[in-house]
């Protein structure tokens, strides 16, 4: 059974029927729409349990010549992109639950944009065609660009514009690359181009080109500055599948092209990634302490995350990549449960002012406790997957670079004051007015959509090996790809430390 | 059995903490201590195989956590006597808290979420003590960090309180910060994170070195500092301290429990846990040292100057912390262990009994509207004054053992970071004394001052309305003794801050204590047998101070009651200098919370809006489409039409360039 064509195609037909047929009134949409992501998450769970855990191989391989020798429909899925496909469908199902009463305006279209958004994201994991890849990677922009500019908040025109020019030059750049390297190696085939050995020079500026479109995606400093604005005006759920799934490509992107493609290049230019991960951290986490907004505070804490992501990738050894591939999980569950938060009291007070909050714990109990068990999960807590990610990332980067270490990891003090600041002003002290008084506490729907998250963080959190299983081949394929070259590190490293170690303990 | 205490805790937890609402409070209070009860009856048992049986110690491995390459965590218990010690003092003292508790949040509306929490604070602090290797400790660690944010902050409604729990949090993660880095540095040069197996390593490594900026540095020195400074956060140490005072924001028994008797020796149970690592690097051990005995002075001295009773005891319980790191940098971890366990019991005690007194005096915390409660609250008087006999180590209490072996140990170490740590350690038993007598006679001594209090006030206002009360005297105020479920637990600490010390002396601390401790920290035989032979002027040195102090806080708060008023003035700047604790707070503030939400403004602003958007995006709209005409055309809806333009346009130029691209490949 082509498992990964009919997951791709199901929600694009489940959208043309909403689109097309008359008569879809919002109930019916809604319904369409949640039946349609709940399929989608059996099948992709039936993917996880049929998926075998041993060997690097991609499973579930369709090829079907579509526009040979340029273009072919052929899909598979390793580990990673398993893992991935995995965090997107679990929650666009509560996404269409948190958009259930939220949103009023245009939902057949609305839901519609949401289907098609998971086709592409699906595609975009599952893709073997680098052209086919690009064709889903930068198609997955057009619903969200839709969703935030049709039912974003009052600003939606500059935010869509803004993420539409960023990603925009990243990709002409991506284009180009791929189009160079497809001429050289002379196959589209991903696993092809995986082993192929390209130029080092060539390699130098092909990095460089993807770097733009992945860099832009992260989004990496200082090409972040799209995603505060697009969080802000994005619907809620438009902000969760931002933050959750599409933040993820950036980081898709180089595990799957750039470690394995560039293996040169990657080595030399990790000082250039460290060095804008180090900035990023420090400086996005400033700069979140004194935002006014919730769903500003959100977004810049995503693009610190996402600098740990980026530093433990080319940390490019097996704790920094998969600690990265953790933290990608993981972020995507926390940061999206924490815009999902934000919702919950947006939909009540219809304002994101931090300053409007307060006392939430006396009058939202239940909310209060979730959100501060997202807070916890996204300063790092151990038992929750925050604190495996940011471990896993930091450990295996200290051994390449113990300076960089350093740096990020003063993460974890700045991102506990900037989350702990944003928790006392929403939920401790006295409530900010008679109307936030008012608000009632989360609903079974509201509830519904929080608890499978929190579970899913918890079981990360405390037993990670679930999910690390399915992704250790694949990540062990790529650290043998680097393996052997010469990394750039700084001088007075303490890791020129590590050679004369294990020399020592061989020896024992 | 291991499995049970320390999960145990865990489940009444969630049970009061979401089903607090469903089962109401009084079950709610059931499950949490009787949960805790049965706890610490595991752990008295499991104590007593230790202690009198000589079992060997254990792991019990619980399940996998984090595998990456080498890198291989598990959750497993490691069982032995130094943990045993930890599991009885953790889970005594959070049982009596428990029942103490009952009486003291008698009136709270959420007494559920408390227990809950304090449960849950129980259950990590387990897991830190019961830890095989330095991640699941970290698990702990962060773990009694987040209980503590919760406890400190549970009066959520005053801001003080937020801030002190935010204050607490986020000191202890620049700890954390430390900590981390050494396992991670741990993790390089030993390949493992298991404690056992590093352990096992250390000797191979002791004496190598690394380059660091063109120096050779040692590397077990710079393993040891770094995972220093996690102790220091936890441990409140001198210049990571400064959460601790601020954290008696939260309700008494947790003060007793989290800030006096366990989660802040979490640093020293560390250290002790790790010591054949500490015994690898002298340099390590001085400045274990150091630290130990300037925060025992540091403490001490703003301790002398505070008013509020809570205040003193957390400054007495820093500087306490403070000696037993300087014990275990002079290598005597037997000593460290022991003042750690005599003073869970005194010091608990002496915050209990404050509770005590606090909630007699209707919330009032200030010792200046105290005075002459001996005879309204004798039960409290007698038992807070064991408690000061202990901690300032009159003779055959459990202070007086373990504090002389601490400073006998520092002598005896013959190092001259032991040296000046006895000094010091000796001046500050001197000023623990006398703050902790001015203590107990501003309390219970003199005449009543109890007018003067606004929370007096507010209660007699409550009882007949619109009776003004003269400033001075009792204000017609009649304190009460607490209630038994109050008075019982202070029953109990009092038998240990009298007996614990003369019970296990020989065992924590005496040259036969390598058979007690059975290779669970660093013993030093030698350093044991040399204590013995101090000369006979160090033996008495404790108890000289002891007197001293206790003199001449008679001497100036009942004898002279002017004197300290006016000796403060005599001497403006140094008082100054001691009320605002040595300017910490002050200076904490201007280099590192103002410049930081400073700098976040300026980043935000000039960075991300003027700078990276000016000649970004916006720039880049400007320069293409003329800014006005873009927006405008933006505005009237053409976002469908921007994004078909975009993907026909991307479709165009791989179509072009592809056949162009294999045409390459051909060649």
């Amino acid at each position: 059974m082509p498992m990964l064509s009919i997951m791709i195609l199901l929600p694009v037909l489940a959208a043309l029927l909403l689109v097309m047929l008359p008569g879809v009134d919002a109930r019916r949409a809604r319904l369409v729409a949640l039946v349609t992501t709940l399929v989608e998450f059996v099948l992709a769970l039936m993917l996880w349990q049929r998926f075998e855990n041993a060997g690097a191989a991609f499973q579930f391989v369709e090829k079907l010549p579509l526009f040979a020798p340029y273009l072919d429909w052929h899909l598979g899925i390793d580990g990673i992109a398993l893992m991935l496909i995995l965090l997107s469908v679990f929650l666009m199902p509560l996404c269409i639950l948190a958009s259930w009463e939220s949103v009023q305006k245009r939902v057949p279209e609305y839901m519609a944009a949401f289907l098609v958004m998971e086709s592409l994201m699906i595609g975009t994991f599952a893709a073997r065609d680098i052209f086919l890849f690009y064709l889903f990677f930068e198609a997955g922009l057009i619903p969200m660009f839709l969703i935030i500019g049709i039912w974003g908040g009052a600003r939606r025109i500059y935010a869509s514009y803004k993420f539409f020019l960023y990603t925009l030059l990243g990709s002409v750049l991506m284009l180009v690359g791929m189009i160079y390297m497809v001429g050289v190696a002379g196959s589209t085939d991903i696993g092809v181009l995986s082993l192929y050995d390209f130029d080092p020079h060539a390699q130098f500026w092909l990095f460089l080109a993807f770097f733009a479109s992945f860099a832009v995606k992260m989004p990496m400093w200082p090409v972040h500055t799209w995603l505060p604005d697009a969080h802000v005006e994005a619907p809620t759920a438009g902000s969760v599948i931002l933050a959750g799934v599409l933040l993820k490509l950036g980081g898709y992107g180089f595990v799957r092209f750039s470690l394995p493609m560039f293996t040169d290049a990657s080595a030399q230019l990790i000082w250039l990634v460290f060095g804008l991960s180090m900035v990023a951290v420090v400086y996005t986490s400033l700069v979140a302490l004194v935002q006014n907004d919730m769903k500003k505070l959100i977004a810049y804490s995503s693009v610190a995350h996402m600098a740990f992501v980026t530093a433990g990738l080319f940390a490019l050894n097996t704790q920094g990549i998969e600690g990265s591939l953790v933290m990608m999980l993981s972020h995507g569950l926390v940061s999206g449960a924490l815009f999902l938060c934000v919702g919950v009291v947006y939909d009540r007070l219809h304002t994101r002012e931090i300053a409007r909050y307060g006392g939430l714990a006396d009058t939202m109990p239940r909310y209060a406790l979730l959100l501060l068990f997202f807070t916890m999960a996204s300063v790092g807590l151990p038992a929750t997957s925050g604190f495996v990610a940011e471990f896993l990332v930091l450990i295996g980067l200290y051994q390449t670079s113990s300076w960089a270490t350093l740096i990020m990891t003063t993460g974890i003090i700045l991102g506990a004051a900037y989350m702990l600041w944003l928790y006392r002003r929403v939920a401790f002290g006295a409530a900010a007015g008679d109307d936030t008084r008012a608000m009632p506490d989360l609903s079974l729907r509201e509830v519904a959509i929080l608890l499978p998250i929190t579970a899913a963080v918890l079981w990360m959190g405390i037993y990670p090996a679930s999910f690390q299983a399915p992704m250790k081949p694949a990540v062990a394929s790529i650290v043998e790809r680097l393996k052997g070259r010469e990394l750039a590190t700084l001088p007075t490293d303490m890791t020129t430390l590590r050679p004369a170690v294990t020399a020592e303990m061989a020896a024992q | 059995m291991i499995q049970l205490l320390v999960f145990l805790p865990l489940l009444t937890a969630l049970v009061a903490g979401l089903g607090g609402r469903v089962i109401g409070n009084v079950p709610a209070k059931i499950v949490t201590t009787a949960g805790l009860f049965a706890s610490a009856g595991l752990a008295w048992v499991i104590f007593a195989r230790f202690w009198l049986s000589g079992a060997q110690g254990f792991d019990v491995p619980v399940l996998d956590w984090i595998q990456s390459g080498d890198l291989s965590v598990h959750w497993a218990f490691k069982v032995d006597t130094l943990t045993a010690v930890m599991l009885v003092v953790v889970t005594t003292v959070s049982a009596l808290v428990h029942l103490y508790s009952w009486g003291y949040m008698a009136e709270d509306p959420s007494q559920p979420r408390f227990f809950a929490y304090l449960s849950l604070f129980t259950f990590a602090m387990l897991m830190l003590v019961t830890a095989d290797n330095l991640v699941q400790m970290f698990f702990g660690w962060e773990g009694v960090g987040l209980a503590s944010y919760l406890l400190i902050g549970f009066w959520y409604h005053k801001p003080s309180a937020n801030a002190a729990a935010i204050k607490a949090f986020v000191v202890n993660r620049v700890g954390d910060f430390g900590f981390s880095l050494g396992i991670f540095a741990t993790f390089m040069v030993f390949g493992t994170v298991s404690i056992d197996a590093i352990l096992a390593a250390v000797p191979g490594q002791a004496g190598a070195t690394f380059s660091f900026l063109g120096h050779s540095v040692d590397v077990m020195t710079t393993l040891c500092l770094l995972l220093f400074v996690g102790a220091m956060g936890k441990s409140a140490q001198l210049g990571l301290h400064t959460w601790l005072p601020d954290a008696m924001e939260g309700p008494t028994p947790v003060s007793a429990l989290i800030h006096a008797a366990t989660m802040v020796t979490a640093g020293v149970f560390m250290v002790c846990r790790l010591s054949p690592m500490f015994e690898a690097s002298v340099t390590a051990q001085a400045v274990v040292t150091y630290v130990g005995a300037a925060t025992a002075l540091f403490a001490a001295s703003v301790a002398l100057v505070q008013t509020d009773i809570k205040r003193v005891i957390a400054y007495s319980t820093c500087s306490q912390l403070g000696y037993m790191f300087f014990a275990a940098g002079s290598g005597a971890y037997g000593a460290a262990m022991f003042h750690l366990f005599t003073h869970a019991f005194f010091k608990a005690l002496l915050f209990l009994g404050a509770g005590s007194v606090i909630h007699a005096m209707h919330h009032e915390q200030d010792m200046r509207f105290y005075g002459g409660l001996r005879k309204h609250i004798p039960i409290t008087f007698a038992l807070m004054t064991i408690g000061t006999l202990a901690l300032t180590g009159f003779f055959f209490t459990a202070g007086y053992y373990s504090k002389d072996a601490i400073l006998e140990a520092a002598f005896a170490s013959g190092m001259t970071h032991g040296q000046f740590a006895f000094l010091v350690g000796a001046f500050v038993a001197l000023l623990t004394s006398f703050y902790s007598w001015r203590l107990v006679f501003l309390t219970f001594y003199g005449s009543p001052r109890w007018a003067g209090s606004e929370h007096i006030q507010h209660a007699l206002h409550d009882a007949h309305d619109g009776h003004h009360a003269p400033a001075t005297g009792t204000g017609g105020y009649h304190p009460h003794e607490s209630p038994v479920s109050m008075l019982i637990p202070l029953f109990i600490l009092g038998a240990g801050a009298l007996g614990a010390g003369w019970l296990w002396h020989t065992h924590f601390v005496g040259p036969e204590g390598g058979e007690f401790w059975r290779g669970s920290l660093a013993f030093r035989k030698d350093l044991m047998l040399a204590m013995e032979h101090v000369p006979i002027w160090v033996v008495w040195t404790p108890s000289v101070a002891f007197f001293a102090g206790l003199l001449g806080a008679w001497y100036a708060y009942l004898r002279a009651p002017h004197l300290p008023a006016r000796a403060a003035g005599a001497v403006p700047a140094l008082y100054a200098f001691l009320t605002h604790k040595w300017y910490f707070d002050e200076l904490y503030d201007a280099i590192f919370v103002r410049p930081a939400f400073a700098i976040g403004r300026f980043l935000w602003v000039r960075g991300d809006q003027q700078v990276i958007d000016r000649f970004g995006p916006d720039g880049v709209a400007a320069a293409v489409a003329g800014g006005a005409r873009a927006a405008k055309r933006f505005q009237t809806g053409y976002v469908y039409s921007y994004a078909l333009v975009m993907l026909v346009g991307l479709a165009v130029a791989a179509a072009w360039f592809l056949p162009a691209a294999f045409g390459l490949a051909g060649k």
